[in-house]
């Protein structure tokens, strides 16, 4: 697949599904929260609209797959702007102000990198309780450093670039400099690697289900909908397969995407 | 190129990583595999607590007196005992000959030494009031008293006296308990409180401790010195650590493990169907509940209203349909099957579904919440899926049945209790119950004013009363009488939800012979054998 | 030299400093504590144990208790093992735990490189699609999706491997557990590899050692493999911290007593001391690890000079 296709096919397929999760759920005549003792793990079947069939408490799993892909699409975003907020604004100011602060900056980078995040995140989630916010706040902090170490550099080589010389030359305020002449140029590589990003912070978010320490009941994400599928894997094939494979899907397009992204940025750089 | 180096670093570790260590040596051919949900937080069995503890140490130690395989006390240590007519002193004789797993003659001392350092508080044993009814139990634990004025005495060798203070009629089953278990004088003296390490720990039971690596496996061999060596057929027993019961269930299937701790509920229909013949049901002294917070609104001083929640909530299909595994639905706190016991029932068990939901429904009514003005509360579970599927299950039907809007909060185990303790933000919460010892006083004694185990806070004069008179009664017609009493009080106040009783459930390989179902969930290795071959 | 290192291990003191003061708070704050249970203790015991234990100290007492002990190498007794320390728990524990992840990132880069070289010089061919359609489904998957799949038909169906870690000697109880756990990886460095090998193979100087007659097995080898290896290297160091966190699951389901299960059980079950134990030595152990790269490399390179 050449770049730009590459990019246009998974931007659709994404937005498709994401179009499916926001108005299936108003389609479908289930609800994600009803259970139905009575009819427990049927298979997908067009005749009573369970399309994906139930779960193990009758909930039809349509309109909870549904849900679930909301649920992890918004985590896994909210957590990437979260690692951009971070990660932008330590980078630039490194890059920007250099010298020592910059040395000591990335020092400090250097020394987080050493770190077991996921110990630190277990240990946030387990002392901060279930908290819905908290899970994207720490996903995201696990993934700034990346998107901080690579501001900094672009920043860096900015900064000595003619026009910015010539902005400071010419008396334009330091606030100006980096709003004006630095930032735009930053937003192409910051898109590719948030697009990078998302799919680690939904592999987090659904390690983070396994272990029982994702989304409350009844609310749901594809993480944890795919590890109740496992449980099912050999009597009801499809509560693990429809949820696995949306799972695989959005991870797919978002890694496609950042690739196809990240190569129309280099060769626009390299021209 | 740094990062070149730290490859050929990693590389290099992982060849010598795979190449060094060895490994440990499998057990005997006739070695039994079972397994375990989680480790034992020690083998001493005085600072255990958790029942996988008790498992094992059952296998390692032996009381004054045992259960068999279908959960009769028989001998054990202990040959025969009597009991004083006032009920207030028992004597137990000692076989004759017992050793310790080391060759160390076993003598009545030692069953002094073991009850007294559980009493001891600086054991801080978590049974300590195991013994509670013992002649100054309760004044040494409190640190009132020495340890030495225990109302337990050696005469002679094989002779073990208890001096109680009060009629206890399951006396005799609580020295089946760990707690009660001899201990090894010489080895607490060279040891301290490490003693029950591998290497270090002596035992009296049929196995003695070979070897134990935190989180994976408890290698057990023959205890050659057991009395009964002669009629304990297994020579070896590992305890397989296995925290996930899907993961239990895939290594029996795959054949390495002769006895599962459970069977998990998601596969449980399908197991039924795979395995019949090797699926052990059996039910459980064990009651699953949700309790309200009796110190603070809507439940303080609200009965109607806890009357109308649990009216709502369908027992039948949650046992049938959620759980599955062939829990008895639960109308009552003491599960049936307790010795010389006859639970009484809630008011409403004898009603239908829909007379349940009409009378709920008025008294939801009359406690002032309606459609437009509906009840909201939080109910907290801890996670865990069938503890999941449960709260699910009962939102719905409280939603369907009343239109209360309940939230659920999955909270993990640790921080559950804390709130349970704390008794400041919870109002509905999940919580069970599982019976020490055979007799009803182990569930209802849990309800007693001030009691550290009475999650909903429940007070009540009345119960207070009957549980006191209870005790103090010599007559087990006339005790029982007065229990089942304080329980029907108890029910009519509607402190709490009893939702399902407890089933055992294991796989047990058809190489196995011996395996008894019984209400205690006890199963010696020592009772086992493997099928001789054709 | 000398001096280098010592201000590097200095430097990393605040870290460390920082790294354990922080944990320390986490698990104290956590709701709950060690030895909370649905059979409540008698206050009398519940007292006795928190003297015991020392918890019954005001916490900033508590930390100081905590690093004077760690100070002599000293990491507490484990609350929830209670006749073993932290330090005998994480000596037993890591073992485990380093033989998995090392043979895991071994197979990683070994099968990863393999195949995305192969991909790369075949590129565009049946044999160069099925890779890289492995190498997507790869990353996609979850590690608690593939264990699960794999036991159900490695061992449970077909019986060839152990399902379980303790019921197996050698290295077979280790097969399942790394395959599980490299497959992402694989996958990862595979594409990796195929990306930065398809540039490389199109260089001017590749195109030169062909023109001096080479064959391609020689051109790769000698010429190709090392600049293509670059992206690979610098994925080191999140391949590393993806098998960590893995390490976590694949310990949980096959039962490998190693320090990711102690430190999820230890969070779960408020094992303060281990849990703290564990972080730090963690933390140490990478700490240490980069130094003793920095210093290697400059013992190999002179022209590094250390600041």
């Amino acid at each position: 697949m050449s770049g730009n296709r590459s990019i246009r096919v998974t931007a659709g397929i994404l937005l498709a599904v994401a179009t499916a999760a926001l108005v299936g759920p108003w389609i479908s005549p289930h609800d994600y929260a009803t259970t139905n003792l009575e009819n427990i793990l049927s298979a997908p079947s067009l005749s009573n609209m369970h399309l994906f069939g139930t779960d193990d408490l009758g909930r039809d799993l349509f309109v909870r797959t549904m849900l679930g892909i909301r649920i992890t699409l918004l985590v896994a975003i909210v957590a990437s702007l979260v690692s951009l907020v971070i990660g932008v604004s330590y980078g630039a100011i490194a890059g920007f102000v250099g010298g020592r602060l910059d040395a000591a900056m990335m020092r400090f980078v250097d020394t987080l990198y050493a770190l077991p995040f996921i110990f630190l995140v277990i240990l946030l989630m387990v002392a901060f309780e279930r908290n819905f916010l908290l899970i994207f706040v720490a996903i995201g902090a696990i993934n700034w450093l990346d998107m901080a170490r690579i501001v900094r550099g672009q920043t860096l080589s900015l900064r000595e670039r003619e026009f910015v010389e010539a902005a400071r030359l010419t008396g334009v305020s330091t606030l100006k400099i980096v709003f004006r002449h630095i930032a735009p140029n930053l937003i192409g590589i910051v898109v590719v690697y948030v697009t990078l990003t998302i799919p680690q912070a939904i592999l987090v978010e659904s390690f983070l289900s396994f272990l029982g320490l994702g989304v409350q009941e009844p609310q749901t994400s594809l993480g944890a909908l795919v590890d109740a599928g496992v449980k099912h894997m050999e009597g009801a094939s499809w509560a693990l397969l429809i949820p696995a494979t949306l799972l695989a899907l959005i991870l797919l397009c978002f890694n496609f995407l950042g690739d196809g992204l990240r190569d129309l940025f280099d060769a626009r750089h390299s021209s | 190129m740094k990062m070149l180096r730290t490859l050929w670093l990693t590389l290099i570790l992982a060849v010598v990583a795979a190449c060094g260590g060895a490994d440990e040596a499998a057990g005997p051919p006739n070695t039994l595999e079972r397994g375990i949900s989680s480790d034992p937080e020690t083998l001493d069995q005085h600072r255990s607590r958790s029942i996988q503890a008790a498992d094992v140490i059952r296998d390692l130690g032996e009381g004054l007196v045992g259960y068999s395989a279908t959960g009769e006390l028989i001998p054990a240590a202990a040959q025969s005992w009597e009991v004083s007519e006032d009920g207030l002193k028992y004597t137990f004789h000692l076989r004759d000959g017992l050793r310790w797993s080391n060759g160390d003659a076993l003598t009545a001392s030692h069953f002094v030494a073991g009850m007294r350092r559980l009493v001891d508080p600086s054991t801080a044993a978590f049974y300590a009031e195991m013994l509670g009814d013992l002649e100054n139990a309760a004044g040494i634990t409190s640190g009132e008293i020495p340890v030495s004025m225990l109302g337990v005495a050696a005469p002679d060798e094989r002779t073990v006296v208890l001096r109680l203070v009060q009629q206890t009629p399951y006396l005799v089953s609580l020295m089946t308990h760990p707690s009660t278990f001899p201990i090894h004088p010489g080895s607490i003296a060279e040891h301290g409180d490490s003693f029950a390490r591998p290497g270090k720990l002596v035992s009296n039971g049929a196995y003695r401790l070979e070897a134990w690596v935190p989180g994976s496996v408890i290698s057990l061999r023959r205890n050659e010195y057991y009395w009964n060596n002669a009629g304990t057929a297994i020579d070896a027993v590992n305890y397989h650590v296995i925290v996930q019961d899907s993961a239990e269930l895939n290594r029996y299937r795959a054949g390495e493990l002769h006895t599962t701790s459970t069977v998990p509920p998601d596969s449980f229909a399908q197991v039924r169907e795979e395995y019949g013949e090797q699926l052990h049901v059996a039910p459980y002294l064990g009651v699953y509940y949700y309790g309200y917070n009796l110190t603070r609104p809507p439940f303080k001083d609200n009965a109607p209203l806890r009357q109308a929640l649990s009216m709502a909530v369908d027992r039948e299909q949650l046992a049938l349909r959620v759980t599955g595994r062939g829990e008895a639905p639960a109308y009552s706190w003491v599960p049936g099957g307790v010795n010389n016991y006859e639970p009484p029932l809630s008011s409403f068990a004898a009603l239908s579904k829909e007379e349940r939901e009409q009378v709920a429904r008025r008294l939801y009514k009359e406690a002032g919440y309606s459609a437009e003005n509906p009840l909201k509360i939080e109910v907290r579970y801890n996670t865990n899926d069938t503890n999941k599927k449960i709260a699910v299950a009962i939102q719905s039907m409280w939603r369907e049945v009343l239109g209360v809007e309940a939230t659920l909060i999955n909270e993990e185990f640790q921080v559950l209790l804390a709130n349970m303790r704390d008794a400041e933000i919870t109002q509905v919460f999940r919580s069970s119950w599982m019976g020490d010892y055979n007799d009803a006083h182990t569930f209802l004694s849990v309800l007693q004013s001030g009691s550290a185990t009475n999650m909903p806070r429940y007070e009540n004069e009345e119960f207070d009363a009957l549980m006191a008179l209870a005790a103090d009664q010599v007559d087990p017609e006339q005790r029982k009488l007065y229990l089942e009493e304080a329980e029907r009080v108890m029910l009519a106040d509607y402190p709490l939800i009893p939702i399902y009783f407890f089933v055992s459930k294991h796989l047990v390989s058809p190489q196995i012979e011996g395996w008894g179902d019984n209400v205690l969930d006890y199963h010696y290795s020592q009772q086992l054998s493997f099928k001789a071959v054709q | 030299m000398l001096r280098y290192t010592v201000l590097r291990i200095l430097g990393a003191i605040p870290t460390l400093l920082l790294v354990i003061a922080l944990a320390f708070l986490m698990v104290h704050a956590a709701p709950g504590g060690p030895f909370d249970d649905e059979r409540a203790l008698p206050a009398d015991v519940e007292a006795n144990i928190a003297a015991a234990y020392h918890l019954d100290e005001p916490l900033p007492q508590q930390f100081l208790r905590y690093m004077s002990g760690l100070l002599q190498g000293d990491l507490g007794p484990s609350y929830r093992y209670r006749d073993y320390t932290v330090g005998e728990l994480i000596g037993t524990a890591f073992p485990y735990s380093l033989k998995l992840g090392a043979m895991a990132m071994a197979l990683a880069l070994l099968l990863g490189v393999s195949a995305g070289t192969v991909a790369a010089l075949r590129q565009g061919t049946a044999l160069d699609k099925v890779v890289m359609g492995f190498s997507m489904t790869g990353i996609s998957i979850p590690v608690f999706v593939i264990a699960p799949v794999l036991v159900l038909f490695l061992a449970v169906k077909l019986q060839w491997l152990p399902a379980g870690w303790s019921s197996a000697t050698g290295m077979s109880r280790y097969l399942l557990p790394v395959i599980t756990l490299a497959l992402p990886q694989i996958a990862y460095i595979a594409r990796l590899t195929r990306a930065s090998m398809i540039d490389v193979l199109g260089r001017d100087f590749i195109r030169t050692a062909h023109a001096q007659g080479l064959g391609t097995a020689t051109v790769v080898r000698v010429h190709a493999l090392k600049p293509a290896m670059l992206p690979v290297l610098s994925y080191m160091g999140p391949a590393i911290a993806a098998i960590l966190t893995g390490s976590v699951v694949v310990e949980e389901i096959f039962g490998i007593p190693g320090l990711g299960q102690f430190f999820v059980r230890g969070a779960l079950n408020r094992d303060y001391t281990l849990v703290l134990g564990i972080v730090v030595f963690y933390a140490s152990l990478i700490v240490l690890l980069n130094l003793l790269v920095d210093i290697l490399y400059g013992a190999i390179d002179p022209r590094v000079r250390y600041r």
